[in-house]
């Protein structure tokens, strides 16, 4: 048999509800190559019992002639999951012993549908990174390396163990979140698909919270179609997340392959930014070159506020973050520290310990903008520059379909490179958090490979509710850009 | 604008977080260049914008103010630092 861990999620599910391979077997291999690639540190918990116990109740319902439409097929769920009585702490020492009593919502109707879960992924602490070396349990490497290096490089972030999980193949799938860029950004540095859904597509409930108006979960897969199957079973009103939407959940697989002809696909221009690498002007050159040759129509458009919407986003998501991370007071769940102290000691000294530098740095940003005197010069001020951003979209929607950008500003960095300057780790998130703060869906897809051979991602934004459009022109894309790079293993 | 480490000490008072008083010269810097480079947004032209608060166009649901669940007192200690007869045990709050 061939190796049941280079497979995509679709042929995996054909090929168990065709009993060619049950999901134990595709689950032992899976928990062998997590084993076995321990160097890259992608999983901060291997839950193989769990693994194995849920393979054996899915075999069983395969033989029941009653699969769901995940059936059987092991994934990796990123850290920041809630899952019932395993390691769940966003990365943070301040949770190191907390397990959840309860199971995410996407988690829950992940297994509903029949997934197997192999463990939890790394990340940055809290979501709070773009490299993955915020977290609290060491960095995950990149599964890449540039040509001839063995230099390790950055898997992104925040959603770094998630994409390394699919890239290496230690997982079919992986569920990830993004509030600036965190699912979209680490699938470009990885060679593989992620997508950020519309916010309020899947609910948030049991997910930590990072920044409540911006958080929201997806999936990073292998291909445009495993995406569109993850996203759907993740996808759901939930009365149990006040901002999850009551929408019908469309079939995303069946955009995948459907025509694009006619869609009229703008192109932003304040997206041209002084040193990009020419490689990623080329390819996103490339890439509307292929969606012209699909039938599509390009337009250029104009985002006039894009380059205000990291400063905004600076402002808005520390200042949720102050909020929601205000919790961890060491009195009912995670660290406490200074027992025996004061009240406020053991406040004090338990957030000075369980938070690391860039959360405690951005909490300290969100209760600055947020105290008297600052609130409306910076966080009121912030919310309206939010809302000419989303007005930019909401004009440049007027006159095409999506939008076509590259995904980052750059391929995947050295560990260790860009943390000394936050500013310098925060503009990687340049063009993906302007479609957060508006609430649009956006997807990285793989595009080419840079001179070292390292990978590259388009990125495609959609009107709200929209993903089946984003859905069909990733389609396109893929099958035009016939990525088949892959990391050679070294690890 | 910039912060200097007076205000760094305020600010961690405010979030409850202790910084040793060698560490709020550094953070000030730190933060004073995040900040600084967060005041581009002054260029742009706000006037009359309704401030944007959440990124989906639907009123608030609202539900029956009824009881749900709970009356599970073992599952909502099970992560308590310390617990004793069914409570949270704290530091003492009132002197």
């Amino acid at each position: 048999m061939s190796d049941l861990t280079d497979i995509t999620l679709k042929d995996a599910l054909e090929g168990l509800k065709a009993r060619r391979f049950s999901s134990a077997e595709i689950t032992k291999a899976h928990i062998a190559a997590i084993e076995g690639a321990r160097a890259l540190n992608a999983y901060v918990a291997e839950t193989p019992e769990k693994a194995l116990a849920m393979a054996a109740q899915a075999d069983a319902r395969i033989a029941r002639g009653e699969a769901g439409p995940l059936e059987g097929a092991p994934l990796g769920i990123k850290d920041l999951f809630c899952t019932e009585g395993d390691h769940s702490a966003a990365c943070s020492r301040i949770l190191d012993n907390f397990r959840p009593t309860y199971e995410s919502t996407v988690t829950a109707n992940l297994w509903r549908d029949g997934a197997v879960m192999l463990g939890k992924l790394n990340m940055d602490e809290f979501a709070m990174g773009s490299s993955n070396e915020t977290s609290a349990l060491g960095p995950v490497v990149n599964p890449w390396r540039s040509k001839g290096s063995n230099r390790p490089l950055t898997p992104g972030g925040s959603s770094g163990g998630s994409a390394a999980s699919v890239a290496a193949k230690l997982a079919l799938g992986a569920t990830a979140t993004d509030t600036g860029g965190s699912i979209r950004q680490p699938a470009a540095f990885t060679g593989t698909v992620g997508i950020k859904p519309t916010y309020g597509r899947c609910s948030r409930w049991g997910v930590i919270a990072f920044a409540s108006s911006l958080d929201q979960a997806g999936p990073i897969a292998r291909t445009v179609e495993d995406a569109a199957i993850l996203l759907k079973s993740m996808s759901g009103h939930d009365p149990k997340d006040s901002t999850s939407l009551p929408v019908e959940v469309p079939d995303f697989p069946s955009f995948v392959g459907k025509s694009v002809k006619g869609l009229r696909i703008g192109v932003p221009k304040e997206y041209r930014v002084e040193g990009m690498p020419a490689e990623i002007e080329t390819l996103w050159t490339q890439g509307i070159d292929w969606l012209k040759d699909a039938g599509c129509e390009i337009v250029e458009v104009s985002l006039p506020h894009t380059k205000y919407a990291l400063p905004a986003y600076y402002i808005v998501a520390p200042a949720e973050a102050s909020s929601n991370l205000a919790r961890y007071d060491g009195m009912r769940y995670g660290l406490r520290v200074a027992d025996g102290g004061s009240l406020t000691d053991v406040y004090e000294e338990t957030r000075a310990a369980g938070f690391g530098d860039e959360v405690k740095r951005r909490i300290l940003i969100g209760t600055y903008v947020l105290s008297a005197g600052y609130y409306d010069a910076y966080y009121l001020k912030a919310l309206k520059v939010r809302r000419r951003i989303a007005d930019d979209f909401t004009q440049a929607f007027g006159k095409v379909d999506a939008l076509l950008t590259p995904t980052a500003p750059s391929a995947a960095f050295g560990l260790g490179e860009n943390s000394a300057d936050p500013v310098a780790m925060y503009l990687n998130d340049i063009f993906t958090v302007t479609v957060n703060l508006a609430g649009l869906p956006g997807m990285s897809l793989p595009g080419g490979v840079d001179a070292q051979g390292l990978p590259l991602g388009l990125q495609l934004i959609g009107r709200a509710l929209d993903e089946g459009t984003l859905f069909s022109l990733g389609g396109a894309l893929e099958k035009a850009a016939d990525f088949k790079a892959r990391p050679e293993k070294w690890w | 604008m910039s912060i200097d480490a007076a205000t760094v000490r305020k600010v961690a008072k405010l979030a409850r977080i202790r910084e040793a008083e060698e560490r709020l010269e550094p953070l000030a810097r730190e933060l004073s260049g995040i900040m600084a480079w967060i005041e581009q947004l002054n260029e742009v032209d706000t006037d009359g914008v309704e401030p944007m608060t959440s990124a989906v166009n639907t009123p608030m649901p609202m539900r029956e103010d009824v009881v749900t669940d709970g009356g599970d007192a073992q599952r909502v200690l099970s992560n308590a630092p310390k617990a004793d007869k069914g409570f949270y045990v704290v530091p003492k709050v009132v002197e």
